[in-house]
């Protein structure tokens, strides 16, 4: 009798406390207080205008961030992005001025990060070079490149390209609609196809992941090509918001995507997380944190300050999470305790 | 298994051949021309040291590495595998020793994970995935959701995983690499049962294991390998444990458990500090003169202090017979309480003189919720104590409980007297407590690092002397040279080679070469030789004698009970976090150890651990 008590209470240990609740959703909790603080200190912050301008705001961050996730499930980094925007966006602007179609030029731009991708791959899985090392080395050399052939001067685009960030399809944006599908599409992939999750597995163990028979190679190779395919698609977003080419153009994105990942609960070890709905949270949040201090007319030396202090907080409530998880999930020897005591 | 028809041995019964196969290693032959045959639908038992290639055949066969010479026939055709879906799609399938399970994913994505079923590609058909896996894991008997992530699972579950992964591929082939070392007592007569069902069918198997005993009972060849060469070949007939131990070891060991080691030839410890070492060193040689003197075998005159018993029984090598210590039991042999003073191990003599036995641990109804209740039991200077009991019995738990990394709501510890803090190793390694894990390979050791580094770990703050604490080369080596010396690790590892190149044994001899610079009083060793070969278990009994011999209390928690029959003064049994029986050497006996461990809880432990 009692020993059935004994199996058929689970209740003990499954019974989900708020703070499990809580922590496991951080960045859903995080973004709410965000929403909330900002709501009661501007007027102007919650109103729909204004959240769809965030969102808009945020697209091409999102993008970028969503390849980066790719390159952060297998533990790997891409600090590239920015520059391939950046060279993407120089050989884009010097055909249209030449006279090119735009969406020749555009799919010139594609092209462009699909090569910085490459490129990446090449080195990281063939030379077995530590990722962070090749992307650096890319992200210098990208910019260095982009910098020559604009001479470091700022080209204007046709208006064209504003006129495509300011359209609307069914009345949503263009940007806005452009991280709908490229998130749905990751998601998908990552969640629902063989390839999304031996990137997990990847992530998780690499060696294993070998004896497995998974194609590691072929794997962590094709991350750093959809992550070179998102900046450039990040990149032509965010042209045709700026409508022009600086010297500045692209620049701190890999920060931005690292921090929207990891805000939204991927790790940088690999093996957790995912673009929906983690990281366009985080990418939004990021947003949201700089589109309010300006609503407030902070001081803009604090934004750098503020947003990095909410990365921060998520960074630590993840930590606090994993050893809250850990210490709730170990195994229970007795299970008399609770009921009825010895035996 | 007995109705194997031997007769119908025939070459056309091979599924698969290795000829000839060489392999070497930086100019190091680890395979000599190795010719063996998988016959359909039988077992082959492969046994062999860590270090003979085994592990290396199994990488060639797996496509993980290519032969130097030789070849591997698989149905009569040349088989080529260059990578491991080779082997897959050729129907072979791997269960590996370490699990190879991604605790990220869940059940079901691991065991498809590089053949998952897609009804519109690419995407995964994720009810046929639930439906397969669900199947397969009943066919284990693993009574779980598919959807269950792996991290959720203890060991002894994830092993079974692996095993409806290798069965997932339909194998006509199946390598068992230490299947059992994570699995309960239930789980590997579940596995073992399975694996009968498995041969009926006709799927052949290649069962990897240093458990003689169940290499025996279901293999129906057997191919002993030694240093890369093939020494034994033949049907299980022709085997014996003994025969088997001796072709591996290739010489006769006369036994597997050590006598406690002769006086004397121990090597010296930490001579500059250490007052614990040095009493134990006097120690030995008051007994080494008392042994000269004929004082080893004194008639059993007063039951409470029995001095010699431990020693005489060891004098009987195997311990695997306890009617022989009959001799020795006396009238006190009941002794049931935890205030058992009347027993300590062999060499207690001196310490007698100076007044009783010495409780170097002792835990007073020591109880915490969900994991351990009111267990009460005293660790003697030189006494072996064993903890017995099934898996999910709580022993390494309790461990962890001594050792402060969890807490503990009730009772008290007490090292050497002093009750110790509630938690926090720090405090108990400086009263000199060490705790080996059951894990040693990420929990106890740098993997990448070298054996010196690791060897210097524990103490490198006392090699930094000078006033800007840069280390001091030469005390440190020294102190490496000592440490190698006292553990006797192999010569042919160098000082800068990583740790993880080692073998298990050599690998649990860093792990105790690195606490013995703390000069620990107290050790508590969980699963000391998990997955260490026969050879190297021996020394590593020896050198638990040593530790003991020199004074220390050593706590050895282990699943195999033979082992702790083997080795052990006394031996606690637990079951369900609560200690169930307390056997003193004399009184040693399976029966008992097994009733004690299974009596009320062999379902309930198994059962309760919902995931």
């Amino acid at each position: 009798m009692k020993r059935s008590s004994h199996s058929n209470n689970p209740s003990a240990r499954t019974r989900p406390s708020v703070l499990v609740l809580l922590l496991n959703n951080a960045s859903l909790v995080l973004f709410a207080v965000v929403l909330v603080v900002f709501a009661l200190l501007s007027p102007k912050f919650f109103t729909g205008d204004n959240l769809v301008n965030i969102l808009i705001q945020s697209s091409s961050t999102a993008i970028v961030a969503t390849g980066m996730t790719f390159v952060l499930l297998t533990a790997g980094v891409d600090l590239s992005v920015g520059a391939a925007m950046f060279v993407g966006a120089a050989v884009c602007g010097k055909l249209v001025i030449g006279g090119q179609p735009i969406p020749l030029a555009l799919a010139a731009m594609l092209g462009v990060g699909l090569a910085f991708g490459a490129v990446n791959a090449l080195f990281i899985t063939r030379l077995r070079i530590i990722a962070f090392i090749v992307t650096l080395a890319t992200l210098f050399i990208g910019r260095g490149f982009a910098l020559r052939i604009t001479e470091t001067r700022a080209m204007n685009l046709p208006d064209a390209f504003l006129q495509l960030g300011s359209a609307k399809v069914a009345g949503i944006p263009v940007p806005v609609l452009a991280v709908a599908l490229v998130v749905a599409a990751a998601q998908l992939v990552l969640s629902r196809t063989a390839f999304g999750r031996q990137l997990y597995a990847l992530g998780n163990n690499v060696e294993s992941a070998r004896k497995a028979g998974v194609h590691v190679q072929r794997l962590t190779a094709s991350v750093y090509v959809i992550s070179g395919f998102c900046a450039a698609l990040g990149g032509i977003i965010a042209l045709s918001q700026l409508g022009a080419v600086g010297p500045k153009f692209g620049e701190n994105y890999e920060f931005k995507a690292i921090a929207a990942a990891v805000l939204g609960g991927t790790s940088l070890f690999g093996g957790r997380g995912n673009v929906f709905p983690g990281t366009v949270l985080g990418a939004v949040l990021i947003q949201c944190v700089e589109n309010g201090l300006v609503l407030l007319n902070a001081d803009p030396y604090l934004y750098p300050l503020i947003t990095s202090a909410v990365i921060f907080v998520a960074v630590l409530i993840d930590s606090i999470r994993n050893e809250t998880l850990a210490k709730l999930s170990r195994r229970r020897i007795r299970h008399d305790d609770l009921a009825s005591g010895a035996p | 298994m007995e109705t194997t028809n031997h007769e119908q041995r025939t070459t056309n019964d091979a599924l698969l051949s290795f000829r000839a196969i060489e392999k070497s290693f930086f100019g190091v032959r680890v395979l000599k021309s190795v010719s063996l045959r998988v016959r359909r639908g039988s077992v082959l038992g492969l046994v062999g040291e860590n270090g003979a290639g085994k592990s290396t055949l199994m990488n060639i066969l797996g496509g993980n590495l290519r032969p130097d010479a030789g070849e591997l026939l698989l149905n009569e055709a040349r088989f080529e595998p260059r990578h491991p879906t080779d082997a897959a799609r050729a129907g072979i399938a791997f269960v590996h020793q370490e699990l190879n399970l991604f605790s990220n994913l869940t059940i079901a994505e691991n065991i498809f994970l590089t053949s998952f079923p897609r009804a519109l590609p690419p995407f995964i058909a994720r009810r046929q995935l639930r439906d397969r896996a669900a199947e397969l894991l009943n066919e284990v008997g693993l009574n779980l959701s598919p959807d269950t992530l792996v991290e959720r699972l203890p060991a002894g579950e994830r092993q079974l995983v692996e095993i409806a992964k290798a069965l997932s591929l339909a194998p006509k082939l199946i390598i068992l690499d230490e299947p059992t070392t994570s699995l309960s007592a239930r789980e590997t007569e579940h596995l073992f049962a399975l694996m009968q069902r498995l041969r009926e069918r006709g799927v052949a198997m290649i069962y990897i294991s240093h458990i003689l005993g169940d290499v025996l009972r279901l293999c129906d060849d057997i191919v002993v390998l030694r240093d890369g060469a093939m020494v034994g070949n033949g049907v299980r007939a022709e085997f014996t444990s003994e025969r088997m131990i001796s072709l591996m070891v290739g010489r006769e060991l006369s036994q597997l458990y050590p006598k406690r080691r002769e006086r004397g030839d121990s090597v010296p410890l930490s001579p500059q500090r250490g007052e614990g070492w040095g009493e134990g060193w006097e120690r030995h040689e008051t007994q080494a003169a008392n042994e000269s003197a004929g004082l080893n075998h004194p008639a059993p005159v007063t039951p409470p202090h029995e001095p010699f018993l431990g020693s005489s029984r060891r004098d009987e090598a195997h311990a695997s017979q306890p009617e022989k210590d009959q001799s020795l039991v006396t009238s006190a042999a009941t002794v049931q309480g935890f205030e058992a003073r009347n027993f300590v191990s062999g060499n207690s003599l001196p310490v007698e003189r100076r007044g009783g036995p010495e409780a170097l641990l002792e835990l007073r109804h020591v109880s915490q919720p969900h994991i351990v209740r009111d267990i009460s039991f005293a660790l003697h200077r030189g006494e072996v104590l064993g903890i017995s009991g099934l898996m999910g019995a709580g022993r390494s738990e309790l461990a962890r409980i001594i050792f402060g990394l969890d807490a503990h709501a009730g009772g008290e510890i007490l090292l050497n007297g002093k009750a110790l803090p509630r938690s926090g190793p720090r405090a108990r390694i400086q009263h000199g407590l060490a705790f080996l894990t059951e894990d040693r390979r990420h929990e106890g050791l740098c993997l990448e690092a070298s054996i010196a580094d690791n060897l210097a770990l524990v103490a490198l703050r006392r090699h930094a002397r000078t006033p800007l604490k840069f280390l001091s080369t030469g005390t440190w080596r020294e102190a490496i040279r000592t440490m190698r010396a006292a553990v006797k690790l192999s010569p042919n590892a160098r000082d800068e080679q990583a740790v993880k190149t080692l073998s298990g044994g050599n690998q649990q001899k860093v792990v105790i070469g690195k606490w013995l610079v703390a000069e620990p009083r107290v050790f508590i060793l969980d699963e000391p030789t998990r997955g260490i070969d026969v050879g190297a278990k021996f020394e590593i009994y020896q050198l638990i004698h040593d530790l003991a011999d020199r004074g220390a209390g050593v706590l050895v928690i282990s699943s195999e009970m033979e082992e702790l029959i083997g080795i052990c003064d006394r031996i606690l049994v637990m079951a369900q976090g609560e200690i169930r029986d307390e056997l003193r050497s004399v009184e040693f006996d399976r029966e008992r150890i097994l009733r004690a461990a299974l009596l009320d809880g062999a379902r309930t432990v198994t059962s309760a651990r919902t995931p």
